[in-house]
């Protein structure tokens, strides 16, 4: 009995120990992801924005410490969101001033820790960054960016191969649109009589969304300057 | 018939008039494109106004949009506004033009029946029509090909934006131009049925210009009264559906599915609508110049 | 002789007008047929109903025996003809006009033909000049060589001497009787001058308002012994008198304000002047014409607001 009482004891002890503060969650995200310098990564994008129906394009990824990122269409033409930057998590801490780390618990159902960052620079770009943390793993599963000048920011990621890195085999950008209208004058529509009921219905839901599907990774093999002209 | 068509197509070739279409197409076309070489990119602001807060703009993404199969696209949505005046030059003038020289009333005492007569005219101008769109594809398909390379087109609409694969932009094209030879015959048509009428050309040149313009700007304004009236069954409202090649369908993510038409019926349709305007012009024409009595 | 032309109560009406009333006549194989009448009589509204340009209200037209809305084409393909002016492709040369109206009459002719054709309207130097360089004459003679091209059996020249100067009004001439005589074809011309006529054609048809008013050969209409004399004298009262009591009472025929006039065979003129002589009548002049003459000449000037409604 008093074995048993001892087991139990020593595993809360050892939960208790465990338990982890924001900021160690945060010092341990970081750690990983500064584990990448630069990266160069093929991938797949789809566009999903409401008024915009465009192919699934090839797309070259390169990344560079600090806060360099392209992506680059391979074949074709794409519409890269603003602050699609942010894909790119390292940069959600590039910020000389640091934060104020603020624990938010946890989200019900995914059991994923939640941490809110504010800039302490009160001319920074991002007003607040809430992070949804798998602590197990130290990988941010999801974001929200709130910035100053172009709104929200969700970010979603599912990890594989490069976990160890930070990085993710698949991201979802989502990002507000702005309302597109190009007077009839310029364009001259054929009206085929596609049904603009429901279009009207869809462009309420003004979110866009750009979704990369990652093949490979070549990660800290230098990025030349260059191809961020 | 087939000697008189080429009589026909003698007598277009060999007057000037002819080559000052041809001249006017390859000059806009021209300027176009080297205006687009010189300051395309400020032409596209205008366009992306409304997607340069959401998107980053960059002058890559310009020089790309700014392909081949994009200033194509914005030349022949000028020029196909533009295209039925020299159309109508040579249909208006292919009977009124012969009534007024004259020679009218000498080549309806040769045996030849006056159905042949207004059927190899007919088929005359439409031939035409047919070879200045060839210049046209020449020039402002393949030469913008040559000048601004290819790559994905992008066709901005009043409230959408279509994007299709480079690989699969050419054969749109060759629709296009297919349809648009259909929409410029109705214009001939038209102008051909007007010279019926009239004993110089000048007359039924401006008369079926007039016509395109009134029914352009019914078919273009939204007014209520109208949509549901009188434009579905205006000539005008049809002649713009070549751009329905370009307008592509989209699964549920709004991803371009290569090879497709968002709505081909409605394109195969207006294709109808202008044939049976096509029939109609030139019937009557037929029917009114066989009962006409030729007093010029 | 067999019949070439054969039209039978032809009628055409625009909207109010009666262009052409019931009018029947007949051309022979070889005839050259004079059609006359004044402007706005109604020629060329018969001449391009004979040609299927305009279609008759009512009546009947054979050519070569055949209907002709029936076989208008066969018919057609041996017609020639000129319509008023000779309006042709100005920005085309005289040869390519030639060649455009040969083939639209269903021949195929070599070149060396075509300019041959030219050169017998003295065309062939400037074969190869445009037609709008050409002075109307040389249009006038191209016109010809067009409406020959096909070589015709039946040709068809309305007013063929209009807008020439006397040199090429002789040349049509010469050329309307090279045709006949030599080559045997059947012309039908419209004139509005009735001496032009009297030179080249054998039988004539004047019409009026539409209307027939003579037809006949014309060594019969002008008979010489319908002459009609016109005697101007220094006192026309004093010879007028004279005149009814000689022998000449049966050749007068009335007394105008400034002449007498007299009817009589044209051989019986100088007899008359000597004995005009011998009355002591002052002859200030004596002036002999065709009856027909006088009578076209008066219906030229009893309707000169015809001439405003084109026929």
């Amino acid at each position: 009995m008093r074995k048993i009482l001892l087991v139990v004891l020593s595993l809360f002890a050892v939960l208790i120990l465990h338990a982890q503060t924001a900021e160690e969650i945060i010092q341990k995200v970081r750690a990983k992801l500064d584990k990448v310098n630069d990266y160069e990564a093929k991938g797949k994008m789809k566009t999903n924005v409401v008024f915009i129906k465009a192919p699934i394009a090839n797309v070259k990824i390169y990344y560079k410490r600090p806060d360099k990122l392209r992506i680059n269409n391979e074949s074709g033409i794409s519409f890269i969101p603003k602050g699609s930057v942010n894909i790119n998590l390292s940069n959600i801490f590039v910020n000389t001033a640091g934060f104020d780390i603020i624990d938010a618990g946890k989200e019900s159902g995914t059991n994923l820790r939640i941490i809110k960052l504010l800039p302490k620079d009160e001319n920074a770009e991002v007003v607040l960054s809430t992070l949804y943390i798998d602590e197990a793993q130290s990988l941010i599963k999801k974001s929200k960016t709130t910035t100053k000048e172009n709104g929200t920011y969700e970010l979603e990621m599912t990890y594989g191969k490069y976990a160890e890195y930070g990085l993710a085999d698949k991201t979802i950008f989502s990002f507000n649109t702005k309302n597109y209208k190009l007077p009839k004058g310029i364009t001259f529509d054929y009206d085929d009589g596609t049904k603009k009921d429901q279009n009207a219905e869809k462009l309420k839901n003004k979110k866009g969304k750009v979704e990369i599907t990652y093949s490979e990774y070549i990660i800290n093999k230098g990025v030349p300057d260059s191809v961020f002209q | 018939m087939w000697t008189l068509l080429k009589i026909e197509l003698f007598k277009i070739f060999r007057r000037p008039r002819t080559y000052i279409a041809f001249a006017a197409i390859a000059a806009i076309v021209l300027l176009f494109q080297v205006g687009m070489k010189f300051d395309g990119k400020s032409y596209l602001d205008l366009i992306l106004n409304d997607v340069k807060d959401t998107f980053e703009i960059t002058d890559d993404f310009k020089n790309r949009l700014l392909n081949g199969y994009f200033i194509c696209f914005a030349i022949l949505n000028v020029l196909l506004v533009q295209m039925p005046l020299l159309v109508a030059l040579i249909a208006g003038d292919s009977i009124a033009g012969e009534a007024n020289m004259g020679t009218l009333r000498l080549s309806l005492t040769r045996p030849v029946s006056r159905t042949e007569y207004m059927l190899v005219k007919f088929l005359a101008s439409v031939i035409y029509t047919i070879i200045l769109l060839l210049l046209l594809a020449v020039l402002a398909l393949f030469g913008s090909m040559l000048i601004f390379g290819t790559n994905t087109l992008i066709i901005f609409r009043s409230t959408e934006i279509h994007m299709m694969n480079s690989f699969d932009v050419l054969w749109r094209y060759f629709a296009a131009f297919g349809y648009a030879t259909v929409a410029l015959t109705t214009v001939s048509a038209l102008a051909f049925l007007l010279s019926v009428f009239a004993e110089n050309s000048i007359g039924p040149i401006i008369a079926t210009m007039s016509i395109i313009i009134v029914f352009t700007i019914l078919s273009e304004f939204n007014i209520p009264l109208y949509d549901k009236t009188v434009k579905p069954y205006l000539f005008t409202t049809h002649m713009v559906a070549w751009k329905g090649f370009f307008y592509v369908q989209a699964d549920a993510d709004n991803r371009t599915i290569d090879g497709s038409i968002q709505n081909l019926p409605a394109i195969l349709r207006s294709l109808g609508i202008l044939i049976l305007y096509i029939a109609g012009f030139v019937g009557t024409a037929i029917w009114v110049f066989r009962k006409k009595d030729i007093l010029t | 002789m067999s019949e070439v032309i054969e039209v039978k109560h032809l009628t055409k009406i625009f909207k109010e007008v009666k262009a052409v009333d019931d009018l029947s006549f007949t051309v022979k194989a070889g005839q050259v047929y004079g059609f006359l009448g004044q402007n706005g009589a109604g020629k060329s509204t018969t001449i391009r109903m004979l040609l299927t340009l305009v279609k008759p209200t009512s009546g009947e037209i054979k050519i070569f025996g055949m209907d002709l809305r029936k076989n208008r084409k066969e018919i057609l393909r041996q017609v020639g003809a000129i319509i008023e002016r000779p309006d042709l492709y100005k920005y085309l040369t005289a040869l390519e006009n030639l060649r455009i109206f040969a083939a639209m009459s269903g021949v195929k002719i070599p070149e060396k033909k075509l300019v041959d054709q030219l050169s017998m309207v003295g065309l062939a130097e400037r074969a190869h000049s445009k037609v709008k360089t050409y002075s109307q004459g040389m249009k006038q003679r191209l016109g010809i060589a067009i409406s020959l091209v096909h070589d015709p059996k039946l040709i068809i020249l309305d007013e063929p001497t209009n807008g020439l100067d006397p040199q090429g009004i002789a040349d049509v001439r010469n050329l309307i009787l090279q045709l006949s005589k030599e080559m045997n074809k059947t012309l039908l011309i419209s004139s509005h001058l009735l001496s032009e006529m009297e030179l080249v054609a054998d039988s004539m048809l004047i019409i009026d308002k539409g209307k027939k008013l003579v037809e006949g050969k014309v060594n019969e209409l002008f008979d010489p012994a319908e002459t009609v004399v016109e005697l101007k004298t220094t006192d026309d009262a004093v010879a007028y008198d004279k005149l009814q009591r000689s022998g000449l009472k049966k050749f007068v025929q009335e007394k105008r304000n400034d002449c007498v006039l007299l009817k009589l065979h044209r051989n019986e003129v100088p007899a008359i002047m000597k004995e005009l002589v011998q009355m002591d009548v002052n002859v200030i002049s004596l002036h002999a014409k065709h009856s027909l003459e006088n009578y076209f000449l008066s219906l030229t000037t009893t309707h000169p607001d015809v001439d405003a409604i084109k026929n």
